[in-house]
């Protein structure tokens, strides 16, 4: 029993409970009312009020949803596999919500003497945990897709499936390009290398580019939402799915975007990071005095994250109501044949740039021989006769 | 009651082993003995994720990471394909024979018995808590003498995917033709 | 260290409770009365006919395939990427290190993205394509009725 206190002490036990609790309750809220966000922002772009019954605005709203989803009856098909078809909508859930825990928030807050930091899970393998949470991800389409025995879950559940694991590989080369400049797993490291304004998008245009649109494919939001294609496959995956296991389905995508918008900011926006911290941090060191100032400083950078991650969110919704769904040939050909060349290129290019010293420089002039070489071979591409419409 | 004491005074790690151990058996016999195939498939993740715990307990990270993406990430996904693929709803009947559940108790039997009697007579090396390195399983030490010893396996890693790779497309070959959907 | 990775298990447990209490308050609340024809399985109204052992598309297989190969690649890139930039094997090589692993890197990806280049050249990266044909249906309306409904509303 004594070894377990010293060991609690030690590893600030009780604070990282706590911390794992708080960053669980954000996400589910977060979550929670980027389904209202996502309606309002619909409506908006559609010239259209969107929910505004339920509350000022429609704030109750996903309260509303939530009730109805606790009350709604649940039934588990005669010809599904129980304990399979109740699996599924958990792992996808387990799975989203682990993916956030590892998520650097901010800085350190000091509370009696010791140095908070605010993220949950702080392993010096971070990068490689996200990519691990991401490909466990495809289990909870897969197997609640396949245990209800329905011909259009099954469908949804391949596609989720192939989509996934094809979009995978361009986003773990995305992300090598900047493992390369930083040499560390750790997502703390990766985001304290960024300081300040120093931040990755300005090297590695391209591969922020590549990974946002593989965070796309594998929270499978359109343009990239194939597996649940409503005008092919009835509801894909979760057409078998009422009551609180599709709430799960549909929450775990929205935890999904959090997480992706997160770790999208941690990598390539800096985090917790802004212009002129240093300024605000000494300053108010300078007016409260260390400690208070310090946490103060801690908060204003939390801020800062969740500004960069709710307009990740919003950037997620505009896109989902700007873009039309792709084709399946289109989905699988861009993956494949247009990312997975360009994030090998991008690597490259990122290797010489270092290795000649002009990072910055080398890697920009490094893209622009890439899209003269590109746009070459696109000017000079075989075409076919296309097929006239209606003549 | 000494016995007793003595496990009771062992260091939470032990424990930690023990539990991990227990799990790892359990998804492993769960694998075997469950008759629908969808089901093995999720006693094997749960086998992987054990023994990644227990490659995270050996100081291993990297491992225990690459254990999770590739085992459990990558080829259990191919596992599940083929599963849906070969239509194996119904239980297999041959499963059922006694001619092979027996074929296999008895090799179990003979190479668990030839892998203890070897384990036993190995000589093991104690670990030298002066000479050990704590860092030798991470990424850097691993990535080190990954691209600097150990070059050539490395570069022959590649062309054994590749031929991977061949195998892939021949398995997947189809006639002139014929069309799937 | 270790207690890190304990933090991930707590994590886990933490989470895997919240989702028990969610399902459990569910179980509580809902009602539960199940019919044969709640029970069926959902298609599109019509009676189900056979299950759902249905045949798909080979090329998933293959793709999934593939997927693994290109996968164990980007495990190799992992302990790369760490150790290439690192300055202090630089500095001990005369910045040979980083040159020397770069050519290694491109080696294996060279090979590799033979491989690719062959599963590409073999069509099985294509997929089914919906045929676009020009239509042989011939309405009584004159195509140039449709043009001056169009050059009008053009003027406007």
């Amino acid at each position: 029993m004594n070894g377990f206190i010293q060991w609690a002490n030690e590893t600030m036990f009780l604070w990282k409970a706590l911390i794992i609790i708080v960053i669980f309750a954000i996400t589910l809220g977060i979550a929670a009312y980027s389904t209202w966000a996502e309606r309002k922002v619909a409506g908006y772009i559609q010239d259209r009020p969107g929910p505004n019954r339920a509350g000022w605005g429609g704030l109750l709203q996903p309260l509303a949803d939530a009730g109805k989803m606790f009350f709604k009856e649940d039934f588990i098909p005669a010809q599904a596999d129980k304990w399979l078809f109740i699996l599924g909508p958990c792992l996808s859930m387990l799975t989203a919500l682990m993916s956030s825990a590892v998520v650097p928030f901010g800085d350190a807050f000091i509370i009696g003497g010791k140095a908070v930091t605010v993220q949950a899970i702080e392993i010096n393998i971070g990068i490689l945990y996200v990519f691990g949470v991401v490909s466990l991800g495809v289990y909870g389409v897969m197997i609640g897709g396949w245990a209800s025995n329905n011909k259009f879950s099954l469908l949804g559940a391949i596609r989720a499936a192939s989509q996934n694991i094809s979009y995978e590989l361009a986003m773990g080369m995305s992300i090598i390009a900047i493992l390369m400049m930083t040499g560390s797993l750790s997502l703390r490291t990766i985001v304290e290398q960024q300081h300040g304004f120093n931040w990755n998008i300005f090297y590695q245009p391209l591969g922020c580019l590549i990974f946002i649109v593989c965070a796309f494919a594998e929270c499978n939001r359109t343009p990239f939402d194939l597996p649940e294609c409503e005008t092919e496959l009835v509801g894909g995956y979760h057409t078998e799915y009422s009551s609180m296991k599709l709430g799960f389905y549909l929450f775990a995508e929205y935890i999904n975007m959090f997480a992706s918008s997160a770790v999208t900011a941690c990598l390539f926006f800096g985090g917790y990071n802004y212009p002129g911290m240093d300024w605000v941090q000494a300053q108010l060191v300078g007016a409260f005095g260390q400690t208070v100032g310090q946490n103060i400083a801690t908060f204003i950078g939390i801020g800062s994250m969740f500004t960069k991650i709710l307009f990740g969110i919003f950037f997620f919704m505009w896109v989902r109501w700007t873009v039309p769904r792709f084709r399946y040939d289109q989905l699988m050909n861009l993956g494949w044949k247009g990312l997975i060349p360009l994030a090998v290129g991008n690597m490259i290019i990122t290797a010489v740039a270092m290795l000649s010293g002009y990072k910055l420089a080398g890697i920009w002039i490094g893209l622009a021989v890439l899209i003269l070489i590109i746009s070459i071979f696109w000017a000079l591409r075989p075409r076919k006769e296309a097929a006239v419409l209606g003549a | 009651m000494e016995y007793l004491k003595n496990i009771l005074s062992l260091p939470p790690i032990y424990y930690t082993f023990a539990i991990l151990s227990v799990l790892t058996l359990f998804g492993a016999l769960g694998t075997v003995m469950s008759r629908n195939p969808v089901h093995s498939v999720i006693y094997m993740i749960v086998t992987f994720f054990s023994l990644s715990a227990h490659y995270i307990l050996l100081n291993a990270q990297f491992l225990a990471a690459v254990n999770i993406i590739v085992y459990a990430g990558a080829i259990m996904v191919l596992f599940l394909f083929v599963i849906m693929f070969l239509n194996m709803k119904q239980e297999a009947e041959e499963m059922k024979k006694e001619k092979i559940i027996y074929t296999a108790v008895i090799t179990a039997v003979i190479l668990g018995g030839i892998l203890i009697i070897f384990l036993r007579r190995a000589e093991r090396e104690p670990v030298n808590p002066l000479t050990y390195n704590s860092q030798s399983g991470m990424i850097e030490v691993l990535g080190r003498s990954l691209y600097g010893e150990y070059l050539l396996p490395f570069e022959l890693i590649s062309i054994l995917l590749l031929v991977a790779m061949a195998g892939a497309v021949m398995l997947g070959k189809r006639e002139a033709g014929e069309r799937h959907f | 260290m270790l207690s890190d990775f304990g933090i991930v298990l707590l994590a886990l447990i933490f989470a895997a409770v919240a989702l028990m209490l969610v399902f459990g308050i569910s179980w509580l609340l809902r009602p539960k009365k199940p019919t044969i024809e709640k029970l069926t399985t959902y298609e599109s109204g019509e009676d189900p006919i056979g299950n759902a052992n249905i045949r798909f598309n080979i090329r998933f297989y293959v793709v999934a395939l593939i997927f693994i190969l290109f996968d164990v690649e980007l495990v190799f890139l992992f302990p790369w990427a760490t150790v290439f930039g690192n300055k202090e094997f630089i500095e001990q090589t005369n910045g040979q290190w980083g040159w020397f692993t770069l050519v290694e890197m491109v080696i294996f990806i060279v090979v590799l993205a033979l491989g690719l280049a062959y599963v590409w050249a073999k069509g099985h990266l294509e997929w089914v394509k919906p045929e676009i044909k020009a239509s042989k249906f011939k309405g009584k309306v004159p195509m140039s009725m449709y043009e001056n409904v169009n050059k009008k509303y053009e003027e406007l």
